[in-house]
């Protein structure tokens, strides 16, 4: 990073809520999402799914499918090119290749039902699903497994019949569900108990939950005959598509242009391939573009949603509230293949707190489901329902305030964090006290209601990042980045440029190239793009600054050390610079053509300094202790932002994430009936919240600038979704009498808890 | 199978398609008429997200035949604004930043529209539950449902 800079605190336009340059389009039905784009001659392609759990697929007939009129192609595991197990591809974290090859075509097994074992080409969704049942497969069915606990068992059916657990010391001799073991320990754990007054142990599970992007996966793929294609798709990472596709089809980065759509929702879950390279395969044989989109059900059972889990865990803490140990064990399933987020997961639980002594155990278990995808804070959510309801049992033994509690282990700058580095400026305790403080806490609670708190903490990431910033010759700007816009982040950048560049805010436009028209960027995602993308656009417009102080100097025949940048203007200054008439910034554009030509700044980095992120939410809700259904009454979200850049959607960040938090505490789970088939696999159910079910979401911008970014940004996006879990279970925990160790909190599992049978 | 003309109204134009006989309106819309705005999103009825109105009654097009159309008027997304000005409820939510990715935005708005044209005046949980049935995974509907009452409001100071 080249980038020099003191942290700014003062600011004309970032921190302003003007409209979002996209916004128009949004808000008239104009915007083109994944499937909305058509194209002449254009075939339809739709994809056959295995209807079991776990099976082989001993020979695939596509003969009769072939034979229907309106077929254009056919594909099967067999036109995929081979490739080896050793390559990996960077979506939202490093995958193998070959996994998510095998993941978007089954090859000797379907290893989750909905695994997609052949695809076609045609002229019109009805001949398409037709051709679908005319395709002829010879399963051999196996027993499957889709509970994380029991795919631990040495007796569990095999997902991967040689998969040996990695990290495990010896190497351990007969193959198992277990792909990694890790442990993250610092300190000693028995002296650490030891020195505990209070000691609080649970096991807790939590049900796999899907992101619910309203928007199911389309994309449109064009192939022609010199090798080269072309991919329209909603994918919040393009470069990440072009780089899975390429390296799944054996095919070179160059000959592959990749366009992002406008995204409806991602969390996660679009950082990753699915139907894309199926598309590119069927438009290759068929010699015409294919679209393909997913339908919910699909969305459902083959796309990525996140882990389910089973966390034991154990807290100790002294008389006077100070946290002494935590060890714990944590196992995520991550569907068929290796890459749960137990990892990152694991020390996100733990990492608000300064506990000298810590072990986690983890554990990443294929099943036969979905392989999972990011899902907001991978991991994260989980290991912090356990952690911070262990915490509230101990705030309840000791009778201390569950706030004041967090306050007294709070980590602070200089602290030293779970996951390896030493805390800068955050505002974790910041958060605390603005919790603690808050008027909406003076409500009290009254019969069956109670009052939930969580804290929440997500590391954040940087990331390799390209940007544009073109100068127009009438002033105006276009601003050109490579990171999906999910949720206004052009509008943050436009921002962002326009205070850099001490220009209106109207005047300046952002767009999301394609893959052929910047350097790689990596996904959206982790949250990234704010600090990264924004580090870039401010980096490219302090060039587009340096060339337009030339161009002055230039034109008043003075140095360039003569000149400065002030108010958007260049002026001359000091002694020998000459009485000149200051150049707008609108003036220098014009001159353009005739003082070298077009004035752009560019900016290629691989971010660092992601400020680390942390959030205290509090919930109050009402049990009903005949049905077991569970009223939220209040819910605030306090977050540190480092800076808002548009405030409106720091807000809209935390209050979404709230709001999925919530859906997965008491309503979302994959359920799965005995032979290994989801059940729920629609938004009927799979009940996401709808508005009827919440109240307005309080929010709190804290803002601890972080030194990492010129304005002080940290991302936003992930944090907001870690403490609801833990802040709906310690409430309704709190109103029941009964510590709730499951999610979701449905009805029949608060139920079984009043009744002491669960 | 032989395609069905329909005859119908679509934004206040006369419009004539084909259709297959087991079409739903949605995809007439988005896939005969060029109509992206409505979207799809669950094509159970479900989400909302191609919500629009039928002889001024909310529908979700997914749940209806495009040969339910003939004779009949439709008003989608793409009608909503007025020639170079957007609907009140449309600046709102600009205004309240009340989007985030904008794929449910349609639905929400022909959906709110279709309940300030039947309630000037709805409470907080009135709006709440008249748009239940369209689902939002960004925003916690916290920005829509200020959206839709602040509009109400100043639609009736108007």
């Amino acid at each position: 990073m080249e980038l020099e800079f003191t942290t700014r605190t003062t600011f004309d336009k970032v921190g302003t809520r003007p409209p979002r340059p996209d916004g128009t389009d949004k808000v008239t039905g104009r915007a083109l999402y994944g499937a909305d784009l058509a194209g002449a001659d254009m075939l339809v392609g739709k994809v056959l799914r295995s209807p079991h759990a776990h099976a082989r697929i001993l020979a695939i007939d596509t003969s009769r499918a072939e034979a229907l009129t309106g077929v254009k192609a056919v594909v099967t595991r067999d036109d995929f090119p081979h490739i080896g197990p050793e390559g990996t591809v960077k979506g939202e974290v490093e995958e193998s290749v070959w996994d998510v090859a095998r993941n978007v075509m089954a090859r000797d097994k379907a290893l989750y039902e909905g695994h997609a074992v052949a695809a076609v080409a045609a002229t019109s969704t009805a001949v398409a699903r037709q051709a679908l049942k005319l395709i002829d497969i010879t399963w051999q069915v196996l027993p499957h497994v889709t509970d994380v606990d029991e795919a631990m068992r040495s007796d569990a059916p095999l997902v991967h019949e040689d998969m040996i657990t990695a990290g495990m010391d010896p190497v351990p001799e007969e193959p198992s569900n277990i792909a990694e073991y890790r442990k993250v320990e610092m300190g000693d754990i028995e002296a650490g108990f030891a020195a505990a007054d209070v000691i609080a142990e649970q096991s807790f599970r939590t049900e796999a939950a899907h992101q619910g992007y309203i928007e199911p996966h389309a994309c449109v793929a064009s192939a022609s005959e010199d090798g080269l294609a072309e991919l329209w798709c909603c994918t919040q990472g393009h470069f990440s598509v072009r780089d899975m596709c390429a390296n799944i089809l054996g095919m070179d980065l160059a000959s592959l242009r990749v366009t992002s759509s406008e995204i409806g929702g991602g969390f996660g879950g679009k950082t990753t391939v699915f139907l894309e390279p199926v598309a590119l395969l069927l438009s290759r044989k068929s010699g015409r573009p294919v679209k393909m989109t997913m339908s919910r059900d699909e969305v459902f059972r083959a796309s990525g949603p996140t882990s389910s889990t089973s966390i034991t865990a154990r807290i100790g803490a002294t008389r006077d509230g100070r946290i002494t140990a935590c060890d714990a064990t944590l196992r995520y399933q991550g569907g068929a293949f290796p890459g749960s987020p137990v990892g990152i997961g694991a020390v996100c639980g733990m990492a608000p707190y300064d506990c000298p002594n810590v072990v986690l155990h983890c554990y990443d278990v294929v099943v036969n489901r979905p392989k999972a995808a990011a899902y907001r804070a991978p991991g994260a959510p989980m290991a912090a329902f356990a952690i911070e309801s262990l915490l509230d049992d101990i705030a309840r033994k000791l009778d201390i305030d569950p706030v004041e509690l967090r306050l007294k282990n709070a980590v602070k700058e200089g602290s030293s964090s779970v996951y390896g580095p030493t805390f800068g400026p955050i505002g974790f305790e910041e958060c605390l006290e603005t919790a603690r403080d808050h008027p909406s806490l003076e409500a009290v609670p009254g019969p069956n209601q109670a009052r939930g708190i969580a804290a929440g903490f997500w590391p954040n990431f940087g990331g390799q990042t390209s940007v544009t910033v073109n100068v127009n010759t009438d002033g105006t700007v276009l601003v050109s980045l490579g990171t999906p816009d999910i949720g206004g982040s052009r509008a943050s950048m436009c921002l962002m440029a326009a205070e850099e560049l001490q220009i209106p805010y109207e005047r300046v436009k952002a767009i999301i190239a394609d893959t052929s028209a910047l350097g790689h960027n990596d996904t959206t995602g982790g949250s990234r793009v704010t600090h990264s993308a924004g580090l870039a656009t401010i980096e490219a417009s302090r060039k587009v600054i340096d060339i337009m102080k030339r161009r002055a100097a230039a034109t008043w025949d003075i140095d360039v050390d003569a000149v400065v940048w002030d108010q958007g203007c260049v002026r001359p200054s000091g002694a020998n610079a000459g009485d000149h008439e200051p150049l707008t910034f609108d003036a220098i554009a014009a001159m353009a053509s005739a003082t070298g030509g077009p004035i752009a700044g560019h900016a290629e980095i691989n971010a660092e300094g992601a400020g680390a992120s942390f959030a205290v939410h509090v919930c109050d809700l009402e049990v009903d202790p005949e049905t077991g259904r569970v009223t939220i009454l209040r819910y605030l979200a306090v977050q540190d932002a480092g800076k808002a850049i548009h405030p409106d959607y720091v807000e809209g960040q935390y209050q979404g994430g709230v709001t999925q938090g919530i859906g997965w505490a008491l309503n979302e789970e994959y359920i799965y009936g005995s032979d290994g088939v989801l059940q729920n696999p629609g938004f009927l159910d799979y009940r996401i919240p709808v508005a009827s079910d919440l109240p307005m979401i309080d929010t709190v911008i804290v803002e601890v600038p972080n030194p990492g970014h010129p304005y002080g940004v940290r991302g936003v996006g992930e944090t907001p979704i870690v403490p609801p879990l833990a802040a709906v279970a310690n409430a309704v925990s709190r109103a029941i009498g009964r510590r709730m160790t499951e999610t979701p909190m449905s009805p029949p599992r608060i139920l079984a808890a009043i009744d002491g049978t669960s | 199978m032989s395609l069905q003309h329909v005859t119908t109204t679509v934004n206040g134009d006369a419009t004539e398609f084909l259709c297959d006989a087991a079409e739903t309106l949605l995809d007439a819309l988005r896939d005969r008429l060029g109509l992206t705005g409505s979207k799809e999103g669950c094509a159970s009825g479900d989400c909302g997200a191609c919500s629009v109105m039928l002889d001024g009654r909310l529908v979700c097009s997914c749940l209806v035949l495009a040969a339910e159309a003939d004779g009949r008027e439709v008003e989608t997304i793409e009608g909503m604004a007025g020639t170079g000005e957007l609907h009140p409820l449309q600046t709102k939510f600009l205004e309240l930043g009340a989007l985030q990715c904008g794929i449910c935005t349609p639905g929400f708005l022909v959906a709110a529209k279709a309940l300030l044209d039947e309630n000037p005046d709805p409470d907080e949980t009135e709006v709440r539950y008249w748009l239940a049935g369209n689902l939002c995974r960004c925003t916690g509907y916290d920005k829509i449902i200020r959206a839709v009452l602040e509009t109400a409001a100043d639609l009736r100071e108007e």
